[in-house]
């Protein structure tokens, strides 16, 4: 049925989203709290997490364009909450991309924090754009099974 | 009159006593234990568990604080799932209003490390102090330091980010492990409680037949209300199977401590007695608030912030005067003593005297006490950030000194840097803003009187300031030890002549200072004691410290203190009636510093500044001395008045000025931040108890001046600005030497928010006896 196509195209995204190695774990934990009383939990969530993080970013971007010198401390903690956050919501390369980013900043390599802040721009904007092709796909198959657990 | 004479001869006769005993200085023995000190909880905890013991952990009620939105959203939604009760705030002030709000409101709070508004760890500390809540910590950050550092500040656990919900399944194990410790501990100290009724009402007895005032009535009337007080501890803690650490409770447990303190502190009976008239005058007193700025910059940081705390907390739960005033009494003679107490369980068990509470309870309590002591002067290092700069400098002269931990140093060095501001407030104080309500602002006669004096007291700082710069750096520091005094000693001779100047002429305008000054002489002998063991103090200090009587009387002893400083000036000033401005200058400054969060900070260690002129007539920084003198009375005017504006006025014109007494300060700087408590002592004692305050105890403050000076006016400048933006609430008018107190006052932002606390709570203190003028200054609400 249409229903079952639905799902298994959802459920088949989800699986891809997990093996490319874009989501991990935690995005399970929040499907698994969504429940009947917060069907779209998890949309609600990425919703909330990438305007949240857009704010970041855009604090990382102006922190990284102040150059001389780069105030690493700054960009640390900044990156230290956009980290925190996106781990929330299960976005393991994005998370890694701000390890390393932090790593660089440690090292005071501003060089290396530049291109990973780039990189990281990059994988965060990538997994923004499949998280909504996600829901929306989620939304229109309908409530039920969009907390399918894919292991 | 005559019975303020006794005391003050007591006073001296103790302090003498004390520096003879004490010349070994100990270092500050603030919290040795481990885990914080908290307010004890009502039952409410109890309360909740009993009701929903059955569905339990079903229903917990959870507080998360993060400011990050999506994880505070999926936090909630997995608390929700484990079934707890939930409540989200994104803001660590938010959150700890809501735990003001509602003591019992909450079983266990989660909280984020890394906050915008307040470090998490703050936050903790805060909580373990008031509310004795479990606390855990989460962060992304699983660095082993950040991990130690939850450990070491009390938080029951520590979960890393992102936060998976089987972690938060079993919070509730935090909760019941809480409780049951303390169950424990109260079955088992079962019993003997009645038999050790008798034996601590004949203690009791015996310690308020020795003290040779009839201020001891009070005390003996604080004892039954003390005793009552225990009554109705011992019927809730009876009608529960768990030792819930109420507010009385804890008041008598601190009360207990204090005075095992105070007897191993004191040796033989006239120390006890002495510190029983302290401690009376304390009871009398309600300037109890006052003295918190002075507790707050001692070396004894952490004993302050205990005291501070143990304020607020008072303040909020109405705890006994008498209680607090015993605890303050133990401070100080633990800070003049430099004694650690020796506050055992067991006898700190016999001396509450509470039935069903067990040794194994109190022996708990105390453990938690230690640590939030040890939190609080860790805290404070933490947040004198600002000092910092200054403070570096300074920290060398203190370290060789003493083994005053390092943010005593700091504090010290803050407080030595602040004499001018003292000073000031000190001013402000004499000129009588009998403004004891915070947020009075300062009569406008008053301030133009300050306005007058100031302008004197200018021109001999500026005078002063070659004079004092000459002299040795003397150190402030409390905890010196004695070794100092003969440079402190060389150092008073430089400061005194100088200050003698000075005070002649500021004895004609500033009234402030000279009761500090007056009695400071006899103190500096004793300046070196101040080296404070106070050990693990109660945080709860009976509201009623603050009130007028005994505070003078502590104030006094912290003249002795700071004393010195205060002293200096004393016979110049003697004809200035004494103003308990001083002392509750820096009490009041501290209290609205912390309100502001920069300036009351810098009142502070004007008022030290000023303390410790008053108490060395001696030895002087030479800074100090001239130019501490006046600005320290401008600080202490400022300090009197709680009013945030009025720092603001008077900043500006500190700002200017600071330059000036940057130079004198500096000298001054090294004063410790006891010194700041000293001064702050004084100043509440002034106002009418100008014998007292010069009584003060040991005015050991040996003012380390340092090398610092360019520090100092770095620091000035540094403070300068900040202050400026402060909302501290001292009358700028009142104060325009004050400014080199404000540029002071940033050093103490870290202990703002102690004293802010504070402030609050003593708002409703209340002016005291009008007697005393530092009644006038008393803390305004200090926003947390």
């Amino acid at each position: 049925m249409d229903r079952n196509q639905s799902r298994r195209q959802i459920a088949a995204m989800k699986q891809s989203l997990f093996d490319q190695g874009l989501l991990d774990e935690q995005f399970i934990q929040l499907e698994e709290l969504q429940d009947d009383a917060n069907p779209n939990f998890v949309e609600e969530i990425v919703t909330l997490h990438y305007r949240d993080s857009s704010r970041l970013i855009s604090s990382i971007e102006q922190a990284l364009k102040e150059r001389n010198p780069l105030d690493f401390n700054k960009l640390d903690t900044l990156m230290h909450q956009f980290k925190g956050s996106s781990s929330s919501i299960g976005a393991k390369k994005v998370k890694a991309e701000c390890n390393l980013f932090r790593e660089y900043c440690r090292a005071g390599n501003a060089e290396g924090c530049m291109r990973s802040f780039q990189q990281l721009k990059k994988e965060y904007a990538a997994l923004r754009k499949k998280l909504e092709a996600y829901f929306q796909l989620a939304r229109q198959a309908g409530p039920q099974e969009t907390a399918c657990r894919s292991k | 009159m005559l019975l303020l004479l006794l005391l003050l001869l007591l006073l001296l006769w103790w302090c003498y006593c004390s520096v003879r005993f004490c010349l070994d200085l100990r270092s500050m023995n603030l919290g040795n234990g481990k885990g914080s000190m908290s307010a004890v909880t009502t039952t409410g905890v109890m309360k909740s568990g009993d009701a929903v013991s059955d569905q339990f952990p079903a229903g917990l009620r959870v507080l998360v604080v993060d400011d990050d939105p999506t994880c505070l959203m999926i936090l909630e939604k997995m608390l929700r799932t484990c079934l707890y009760e939930v409540t989200k705030c994104n803001r660590a002030e938010t959150a700890l209003s809501l735990l003001r709000e509602n003591k019992n409101g909450f079983d266990i709070v989660i909280s984020d490390v890394h906050m915008p508004d307040m470090d998490g760890f703050k936050l903790l500390e805060h909580i373990g102090l008031e509310m004795d809540l479990p606390v855990i910590m989460m962060s992304a950050d699983d660095g082993k330091s950040v991990v130690m550092k939850g450990v070491t500040h009390g938080a029951c656990d520590y979960l890393i980010k992102p936060v998976r919900i089987e972690a938060l399944k079993n919070i509730w194990q935090h909760v019941v492990r809480k409780k049951k410790n303390e169950w424990k501990d109260a079955e088992q100290s079962g019993s003997a409680e009645e038999g050790d009724r008798q034996p601590k009402a004949s203690d009791e007895a015996d310690y308020s037949s020795s003290a040779n005032e009839g201020s001891w009535r009070n005390s003996k009337k604080r004892r039954d209300e003390e005793e009552e007080a225990e009554d109705r501890d011992d019927t809730s803690t009876l009608k529960k199977p768990r030792v819930v650490w109420s507010v009385e409770l804890h008041q008598q447990f601190v009360a207990a401590v204090d005075q095992l303190g105070i007897d191993n502190l004191c040796n033989g009976t006239f120390d006890a007695w002495v510190v029983g008239i302290f401690v009376c005058i304390l009871s009398k007193t309600t300037l109890l608030p006052l003295w918190s700025p002075v507790f707050r910059y001692s070396h004894c940081l952490g004993r302050c912030k205990e005291v501070l705390h143990a304020f607020q907390i008072i303040r909020v739960s109405n705890v006994n005067r008498y209680i607090m005033t015993l605890h303050f009494g133990f401070i100080i003679a633990s800070i003049v003593n430099s004694h650690p107490t020796e506050a055992v369980p067991k006898k700190i068990l016999e001396l509450m005297n509470v039935p069903g509470l067990t040794r194994e309870n109190v022996a708990s309590h105390l453990q938690k006490y230690r640590l939030y002591l040890r939190r609080l002067s860790g805290v404070s290092q933490h947040q004198n950030n600002m000092n910092n700069s200054f403070l570096g400098s300074q920290e060398a002269t203190f370290g060789t000194i003493s083994s005053i931990s390092g943010i005593d140093l700091q504090t010290l060095a803050v407080a030595g840097q602040l004499p001018a501001q003292s000073l000031a407030t000190l001013q402000a104080a004499g000129l009588g803003r009998s403004t004891a309500k915070a947020g009075v602002p300062m009569p406008i006669m008053d301030q133009r009187n300050l306005f007058s004096f100031e302008n004197p007291r200018v021109r001999f700082g500026e005078g002063q300031q070659q004079h004092l710069s000459s002299s040795k750096p003397m150190n402030l520091l409390l905890g010196i030890p004695t070794n100092m005094e003969p440079k402190q000693l060389a150092n008073l001779h430089q400061s005194t002549q100088s200050i003698a100047s000075l005070n002649m002429r500021v004895n004609a305008s500033a009234p402030q200072g000279n009761p500090l000054l007056m009695q400071m002489p006899q103190s500096q002998p004793r300046g070196q004691m101040l080296s404070e063991n106070t050990g693990p103090r109660v945080p709860r200090l009976p509201s009623s410290l603050g009130q007028p009587n005994v505070s003078n009387g502590i104030s006094n002893g912290f003249l002795g203190r700071n004393g010195i400083a205060g002293n200096n000036r004393g016979p110049a000033y003697n004809p200035v009636p004494p103003n308990s401005s001083l002392l509750s200058f820096p009490m009041n400054q501290s209290s609205e510093v912390s309100v502001n969060n920069s300036l009351p900070l810098g009142s502070t260690p004007g008022i030290s500044s000023i303390t410790t002129k008053g108490s060395f007539q001696e030895e002087v920084t030479s800074g100090i001395k001239a130019s501490g003198a006046f600005p320290s009375y401008d600080i202490f005017n400022e300090l009197h008045h709680h009013k945030s504006h009025d720092w603001e006025i008077t900043n500006p014109g500190l700002s200017y000025s600071a330059p000036h007494h940057a130079n004198p300060l500096q000298g001054n700087i090294d004063v410790s931040p006891s010194v700041l408590v000293h001064q702050g002592f004084s100043s509440t004692q002034h106002t009418g108890q100008s014998r007292d305050a010069t009584l003060m105890g040991k005015a050991m403050f040996s003012v380390g001046e340092g090398s610092e000076q360019d520090n100092l006016q770095n620091a000035v400048q540094h403070l300068h600005p900040l202050l400026v933006d402060n909302s501290v609430r001292v009358k700028s008018e009142r104060i325009p030497d004050a400014s080199s107190q404000t540029n002071l006052f940033p050093d103490h932002y870290g202990q703002e928010d102690l004293m802010s606390a504070l402030l609050k709570q003593q708002e409703g203190m209340g002016p005291g006896e009008s007697e005393f003028e530092f009644d006038a200054y008393s803390l305004d609400n200090i926003p947390v």
